[in-house]
């Protein structure tokens, strides 16, 4: 048996019941990473002593009958969640020296929990990308074929999971960025409603849309996983009371008899690859066969979404990014007097990506723009809330493609911004509306895999994890990257 | 002559910045009080750390419906922060948190009271909420390096601010003052503008008497006083018609006062004005109440000075200037009203003396109210000793002294110094027959006509008593004996 194969329920129910010690599963996972690490480019920081250290402290609660929900699992943590005492980077320069005295609150629930902390994963700077090649640290290969991207932002989470170096990783989603990387790498990535989980301690990108959620190698792992990871936070005033429910023990409580799936007609245009509108339509007709029905639906504001998505996040963005000014933490770079400060240590501390959604964001907001701009991308954000809640009324969840391609070479769209953001296309609308989405594994396209995303109703994370399910248990396959794999067993 | 200024009408609106008295800050729960040590007082979110997130303090909403209320203005049920962007080392965000669009509190009227007794009322364009910026220290020594101390950052402030509708630096000193007592009153700030937990910026603009449409106008900072902010205001008003006067025109800027030189001076100009890029703050939801939040803050408020002027005016029958006074502060109406213990003293007696003895005593020594050595108690018990007349109004001002000096109670004053009113006519007779023995050239006199005399039979007498004969029945004595 390979511990590192283990998923995340499996390892978590091994443990419980003794099979195995929390210190072998962390000391196999750290040497898979050491092993991995150096041609993914998955972690940015690996946390050698810091994951044996709270496997031993695992191992102990496991011996005195006091497991937590995923005690002894390992857990990969996006870069972008501030972990006390170690650092926390966003993968920008501007962080680079940058150690968190305190925690992230999603981080904190994680390991009260029991989970034990592999590293921290690389990123699209500050979660800004869809290729995870903006990162300071560098870009992250796609275990599947290393001269693809792993999706992004949280290509090394995505990475991560897909090449066995953890059995969960966090993520974070503000317009895709869980589900398109889950989609790339052939994995799971759920990103709840906005409010599940807290944001407090996670860097901010752009704040109305930022929501954590987790990545893992099959749908009761992600359940599991979210479940540990949601709730209540006083910290966070945007975070919603809803009862956290525990998603991981209901997930199999379901039929597809019945289940009403709504196709939107906007994202089924012309000039879809086939491929992919193929993948989609096979898992459709899973559930049809199984005695679900389909409706063809329409989300009309469908075509701005991208637009919207690229006003707000940015505006907020670039608020969000005033903090680094190289004052009281991270990067400084002395100039003569303090604008100079200031703009020298911005200039040298943030990349290109994240200096172009400055600039945009702080254009779109200034006063005589602030109207043409902000206030009319706010008025369509309603429109496109509205479609969605029109669209629940006759049907129970929403199947689309995660993204309109397969995982696609690194290097490809990197110069143009606008290919790159397009990219977003499925998975925006969904943030805009503060939805929750799962992006699962649908099948291969010329050897890689595909994504299907299945968008719920708000705080129906329920209903979309059982739907999820029944599609990975009708599918009969989990993905795995061949090259993973074989170097895994 | 009229002089050139006498041509020109002064158009004043006033923004006040009032710090709330909450035990900790706006969106964090840091500490608020004054005087500690350099950033001690401060969190992760207090330093704008990546990741962290404001938490709105429910007591400062509180703060602002009772202001709104006191203020007689809209409260607003919704309400939105919004984030106001600008780089500065104490902003440690790089955006102040604010409201800038939808404020809690909406317009309302502020009632000044003027020295000639007469009041007039002054809109209130809006009141809403923000957080403070840290302190800035320019500390030129060698090093020649600014220090920043963030303990002030994020601390809960109310901006009020004013229609243009005062006319003279004396109505702009009345609104100051008024709203610091109704501040004070709810509890909501200490109001002391020394230390700078009130603060006041003053729009200023001219226009010739008879027209209609405002001149350009000019914001000045930095007023700590009201009496600062009526001297700003004069100054200002000067400038500005001086300018106009010389065929100039005035620039739209801000200018910061010197109260060491006692001119204002500019401090940056309208090109040189911040694009703010305000937008709602995406961290915090929109404030939102019932109307039974705002119930509870009515039914928690004390009686406010309009209130306690109009009862002293009509249960005392004070007049308007005098009642004002008594109302300006809560420690000021609460020592009148122990005074006259429920209309059980003479209202006005009691007025008189702590407004000229009382007010004039502890003004000689810097003290407030609170501080008097004289208690409401004795001050209370001094007046029934005039009014039982066991002490005459004029003796009464020595064992006012000696309680004010020594804090005593005012029976052991007048039992150890001997003070007690002579009022037994036989004893007062004798000493007057003494008295007009031994003058037999005065009493003539007033036989001849000399009416004038009686007084100085009247100072003979009270100098024979030591001032302590009833000043009634010497004079009634004296014009019986001697008219006759």
């Amino acid at each position: 048996m390979s511990l590192i194969t283990l998923g995340l329920k499996e390892a978590a129910t091994k443990l419980k019941n003794k099979e195995i010690s929390a210190v072998e599963l962390t000391k196999a996972t750290l040497d898979r990473i050491d092993e991995r690490n150096g041609t993914i480019n998955a972690y940015n920081v690996v946390c050698h002593d810091v994951a044996m250290k709270m496997a031993e402290e695992s191992d102990k609660r496991i011996a005195s009958g006091e497991a937590g929900l995923i005690e002894g699992v390992p857990i990969g943590m996006k870069d972008l969640f501030c972990t006390k005492g170690v650092s926390t980077t966003a993968s920008s320069k501007i962080l680079s020296n940058f150690v968190p005295p305190y925690e992230s609150t999603v981080s904190g629930k994680l390991w009260n929990a029991g989970g034990v902390m592999m590293g921290k994963t690389n990123l699209d700077e500050f979660a800004m990308g869809s290729s995870n090649e903006t990162s300071f640290t560098g870009k992250v290969l796609n275990p599947w074929d290393t001269t693809l991207t792993p999706g992004g932002s949280s290509g090394g989470s995505s990475a991560a999971v897909a090449d066995f170096m953890c059995a969960g990783a966090t993520g974070t989603d503000t317009g895709g960025s869980i589900r398109q990387p889950a989609s790339f790498t052939g994995i799971v990535g759920i990103k709840p409603t906005y409010g599940r989980c807290s944001r407090y301690g996670i860097v901010a990108f752009a704040s109305s849309l930022d929501q954590a959620g987790a990545m893992t190698r099959n749908v009761e792992d992600a359940a599991l996983m979210l479940r540990a990871m949601s709730g209540h936070d006083p910290l966070d005033s945007t975070s919603a009371s809803n009862p956290v429910e525990a998603w991981d023990e209901t997930l199999n409580d379901f039929d597809p008899k019945g289940l009403r799936i709504g196709l939107p007609k906007e994202y089924f245009i012309e000039g879809l690859d086939p491929n992919i509108r193929k993948a989609v339509d096979d898992a459709v007709k899973r559930f049809t066969d199984a005695g679900a029905e389909v409706k063809e639906i329409s989300l009309p504001h469908t075509k701005y979404a991208v637009p919207t998505y690229y006003i707000i996040a940015p505006a907020e963005a670039a608020s969000n990014l005033s903090r680094y000014d190289g004052m009281r933490f991270g990067y400084r770079a002395e100039g003569e007097n303090l604008a100079q400060t200031y703009s020298n240590s911005r200039s040298e501390g943030f990349g290109w990506e994240v200096k172009r959604r400055i600039m945009v964001g702080n254009y779109t907001l200034s006063s005589g723009y602030y109207d043409a701009y902000y206030i009319k991308a706010q008025k369509v954000r309603a429109l496109i809330a509205q479609d969605f809640a029109n669209a629940y009324k006759e049907v129970d969840v929403i199947f689309t493609p995660t993204a309109p391609s397969t995982a696609f070479k690194l290097g490809d769209k990197i110069s143009d911004p606008i290919q790159m953001y397009l990219n977003d296309v499925f998975t925006v609308a969904t943030s805009l509306a503060g939805l929750p989405g799962i992006s699962v594994p649908a099948g291969l396209v010329e050897g890689l895999p595909v994504g299907l995303q299945i968008i719920g109703q708000a705080f129906g994370e329920e209903k979309l994890l059982q739907v999820a399910q029944a599609h990975e248990k009708m599918c009969g396959f989990q993905m795995r990257a061949p090259n993973a794999t074989a170097t895994a067993a | 002559m009229t002089s050139v200024y006498d041509q020109y009408e002064i158009v004043i609106g006033l923004e006040i910045h009032a710090q709330l008295t909450t035990k900790s800050k706006l969106f964090s729960g840091s500490s608020t009080e004054f005087g500690a040590d350099p950033n001690t007082q401060t969190c992760p979110v207090d330093l704008g750390m990546p990741g962290v997130l404001p938490v709105l303090n429910t007591a400062a909403v509180d703060a602002a419906i009772k202001t709104g209320l006191a203020l007689r203005a809209e409260v607003n049920k919704e309400s939105v922060f919004a984030r106001k962007n600008y780089f500065y080392p104490d902003l440690p965000k790089g955006y102040q948190i604010s409201q800038f669009d939808k404020p809690i509190i909406g317009k309302g009227t502020l009632t000044i009271d003027l020295e000639d007794g007469t009041s007039r009322d002054i809109g209130v364009t809006r009141l809403h909420l923000e957080e403070d910026a840290g302190k800035s220290v320019h500390d030129f020594g060698a090093d020649n390096v600014s220090h920043v101390d963030l303990n002030r950052a994020g601390i809960p402030l109310m901006e009020i601010v004013s229609e243009p509708d005062m006319r003279t630096p004396e109505e702009a000193g009345a609104y100051v003052r008024k709203m610091r007592a109704i501040v004070r009153f709810l509890g909501v700030c200490d109001g002391n503008m020394e230390q700078g937990s009130m603060r006041c910026d003053a729009n200023v603009s001219v226009r010739k008497k008879g027209t209609t449409e405002f001149g350009t106008r000019t914001e000045t900072k930095n007023l700590n006083s009201a009496r600062n902010i009526q001297r700003a205001i004069a100054y200002e008003a000067m400038r500005q018609i001086d300018i106009l006067e010389e065929g100039g025109e005035i620039v739209q800027e801000t200018r910061l006062w010197d109260a060491q030189k006692n001119v204002t001076r500019s401090m940056r100009g309208k090109e040189n004005a911040h694009d703010y890029r305000y937008f709602p703050c995406p961290d915090l939801l929109p404030v939102r109440f019932d109307d039974a939040r705002i119930e509870r803050n009515k039914q928690e408020m004390p009686e406010l000075p309009d209130a306690l002027k109009e009862r002293f005016m009509n249960d005392y029958g004070l007049s308007a200037y005098d009642a004002s006074v008594l109302s300006s502060s809560r420690a000021t109406s609460d020592y009148y009203d122990a005074v006259v213990a429920g209309g059980k003293r003479d209202a006005k007696i009691a007025a008189n003396w702590i407004m000229v003895e009382l007010f004039g005593a502890l003004n000689k020594q810097g003290k407030d109210i609170e501080e008097s050595p004289v208690s409401p108690e004795n001050m209370g018990k001094m007046l029934d000793l005039i009014a039982d007349g066991t002490i005459s109004g004029k003796i009464a001002k020595t064992v006012f002294e000696e309680m004010f000096d020594n804090g005593k109670d005012p029976e052991a004053v007048v039992e150890e110094k001997g003070l007690k009113q002579i009022s037994d006519e036989g004893a007062i007779e004798k000493i007057i027959d003494d008295i007009i023995a031994a003058n037999p050239k005065q009493v003539e006199q007033i036989k001849n006509g000399n009416d004038k005399l009686i007084g100085w039979f009247v100072g003979q007498t009270m100098q024979a008593t030591k001032g302590k004969a009833n000043p009634g029945i010497v004079n009634k004595l004296l014009n019986a004996k001697l008219r006759s």
